[in-house]
């Protein structure tokens, strides 16, 4: 079975987040890039069905040249191929020109299974996954934590608001992977070495047959604040009684949480 | 010039620092407390490649640089540095002088199980009476039916009572010492080889050091590890190669204590404020920040240099010294900054304090280090 996993190179969750000057942009600079923790999952999902069944695991990601970083990490897990789609046209991709990119790509790159996590931290818009099998006119099922492979077919756990959903979806497919899928690998240090001489294929908007003047955001940011800061907590005294009292009192009228 | 990592060390230096995090750091305490080996931590260490970083493949390793193998040792000691010592003396000492000295017969035999991580090495010069001072060893080899007879006791031994395979210098000529020593590979399980007590240690307590004993311990001629006579020397340049690796966990030990106080004083509020916001605290941090980034150009500059093959000793001596003496400044400042909290077991500094104290005595004690690059400074002006 040959796979195609999405990555997406994001700030490590630790970053303290800033806003940058200009107010439209996030600071980032002493920040740690990593892949997102979700595509994790997708690319050990991907290491797992090629181990059992055979075929190709390729990486590809939208991004600028410090994505390679993130590539080299899948590489290094035991992915075979990757592909680097980055354009100056792309870097303010919002998260339907990244489907269309990645649409563009996975034409070129015939695959039974398209995984991506299940959305990527930082941007948190939940969308490029399902766009994606939408361009491709293929079925998408996201937030996945159980896959199995039945014939020709998929047998996938979901998480849905208190329950779990088992869907079966036919192949090919797009799946967003969950944490709870599996247990990602740690790169050995071999997997690293090996990394180096597996070739990362770069793709621009011309390669991919994309007019960068349709890959203009659809949207506009006006402004990014940051949450207001959290008010100071109150401390009641007094016998504890009265303390109750005033408690439940607060709560009904102040924070209106009962 | 260029002071960047490559996309691959970076990947390199994350997963080792996500596999501290999350295998050895919720056992640090435990560990340290029992003085127990990790045996666990090096299996996992063993399959990721870690206890053969810097071999080549066809011997189990994973053919890394030594600039990789730093990133390593500073990523795991920067959690637990017993773990890094570990680590250090497993593939810079034991490994690397079967690696460099040992025939291919030899490299195939012994070096393939360590380097793959089945078996675990240990390094032995030191002895009771004897630790930078050839002249002081009494432990002794003489030929006999063809091979050899060991008689002595080695001391400060990595890996004393768990490791597999040492390798242990021993004097062949009482009358030259420095030209009369020659190196052995000896495994566990060799009659009249055992190990003697484990050392009750101050810090790095989760490192198993012990002693080595030899009794009448017969050992062949293939377990001889270079050419006879030349133990001494070789020792010396394997250590060339070691004391980068205890420069390495130096900087890891360091850098935890600097995190330690930076994350503490950020949140510990005196006086009504923030301590960090107190200048004095801040000269600290900003020193221990400085200190510890200079150390780490000096180690990593060694290790560059013995990736391209020039000569190492001063670099090596002057990263080992001044890492060292960084880590136990540094690792004292951390303590003052937390306090009271510094002195208890519920925060790390305290155990940053006491690991770090071996990195100005272990592999040359700072005293050593100094003389050989005063040797070599005085050379250069000659």
């Amino acid at each position: 079975m040959n796979v195609l996993v999405c990555v997406k190179h994001v700030p490590d969750t630790e970053t303290r987040v800033k806003v940058a000057a200009d107010g439209l942009h996030l600071d980032l600079g002493e920040a740690n890039w990593v892949v997102n923790p979700y595509d994790e999952y997708a690319v050990e999902q991907g290491l797992q069905l090629k181990e059992k069944l055979g075929g190709e695991v390729t990486v590809i990601t939208v991004g600028g040249d410090d994505a390679t970083k993130s590539l080299r990490q899948a590489l290094a897990m035991g992915a075979d191929k990757a592909v680097l789609c980055s354009d100056p046209a792309f870097e303010d991709a919002d998260p339907w020109s990244t489907a269309r990119i990645l649409a563009a790509a996975a034409a070129k790159l015939p695959c039974d299974l398209i995984l991506s996590g299940k959305h990527g931290v930082g941007g948190d818009n939940q969308q490029v996954g399902s766009l994606l099998g939408q361009l491709m006119g293929i079925p998408v099922v996201t937030v996945v934590t159980g896959m199995d492979l039945e014939g020709t077919s998929l047998m996938l756990k979901r998480e849905i608001e208190g329950g779990t959903e088992v869907v079966k979806a036919s192949l090919p497919c797009v799946i967003s992977c969950q944490k709870g899928l599996n247990e990602p690998r740690y790169p050995s240090l071999k997997g690293i070495m090996a990394a180096k001489k597996k070739e990362i294929t770069a793709w621009k908007a011309a390669d991919l047959g994309l007019d960068p003047a349709t890959l203009a955001p659809s949207f506009q940011l006006k402004k990014m604040e940051l949450p207001p800061p959290r008010p100071a907590g109150k401390i009641l005294s007094g016998e504890i009684p009265d303390q109750v009292k005033e408690l439940v009192k607060l709560l009904h009228d102040e924070a209106k949480a009962i | 010039m260029d002071f960047e990592f490559t996309s691959e060390q970076k990947v390199l230096r994350d997963t080792v620092r996500s596999f501290a995090e999350k295998k050895i750091r919720p056992n640090v305490r435990t560990w340290d407390a029992a003085g127990t080996f990790p045996r666990e931590i090096f299996a996992e260490l063993g399959e990721m490649g870690i206890l053969g970083v810097i071999f080549p493949e066809t011997y189990g390793g994973a053919a890394m640089s030594y600039v990789d193998y730093v990133i390593i040792v500073e990523e795991l000691s920067r959690v637990d540095p017993s773990v890094g010592i570990g680590v250090a003396a497993h593939n810079s000492l034991c490994s690397n002088h079967i690696f460099s000295m040992g025939t291919e017969e030899q490299r195939q035999r012994f070096l393939t199980p360590l380097a793959s991580g089945k078996k675990i090495g240990a390094w032995a010069l030191t002895e009771p009476g004897s630790g930078s001072d050839a002249a002081g060893l009494r432990t002794t080899a003489a030929r006999k039916d063809g091979g050899w007879i060991l008689n002595g006791t080695k001391t400060f031994c990595t890996h004393a009572t768990v490791g597999d395979t040492a390798v242990i210098i021993a004097l062949t000529d009482k009358a030259d010492p420095h030209h009369g020593c020659t190196a052995f590979v000896v495994e566990k399980g060799t009659p009249g080889f055992k190990h003697g007590k484990k050392e009750d240690k101050l810090g790095l307590r989760a490192s198993d050091t012990g002693e080595l004993i030899f009794e009448d311990c017969l050992l062949s001629e293939d377990n001889r590890l270079g050419e006879v006579g030349h133990g001494f020397t070789d020792a010396l340049k394997i250590l060339d190669g070691g004391r980068i690796s205890i420069a390495a966990l130096s900087l890891g030990g360091a850098q935890g204590a600097y995190e330690t106080a930076l994350q503490y004083a950020k949140q510990r509020v005196a006086f009504g404020k923030k301590i960090a916001e107190f200048q004095a605290i801040q000269f600290a941090l900003a020193d221990m920040a400085t200190r510890i980034q200079a150390a780490r150009l000096l180690t990593f500059q060694a290790a560059l240099r013995k990736d391209k093959g020039l000569p190492v000793t001063k670099f090596s001596a002057m990263a080992k010294l001044y890492a060292s003496e960084v880590s136990v400044w540094a690792a004292e400042r951390a303590v003052q900054i937390l306090g009271g909290y510094g002195f208890v077991k519920d925060y790390p500094a305290e155990k940053f304090y006491r690991d770090v104290k071996l990195n100005t005595i272990g592999e040359g004690t700072s005293e050593i280090q100094r003389l050989v690059i005063a040797r070599h400074v005085l050379k250069e002006f000659e």
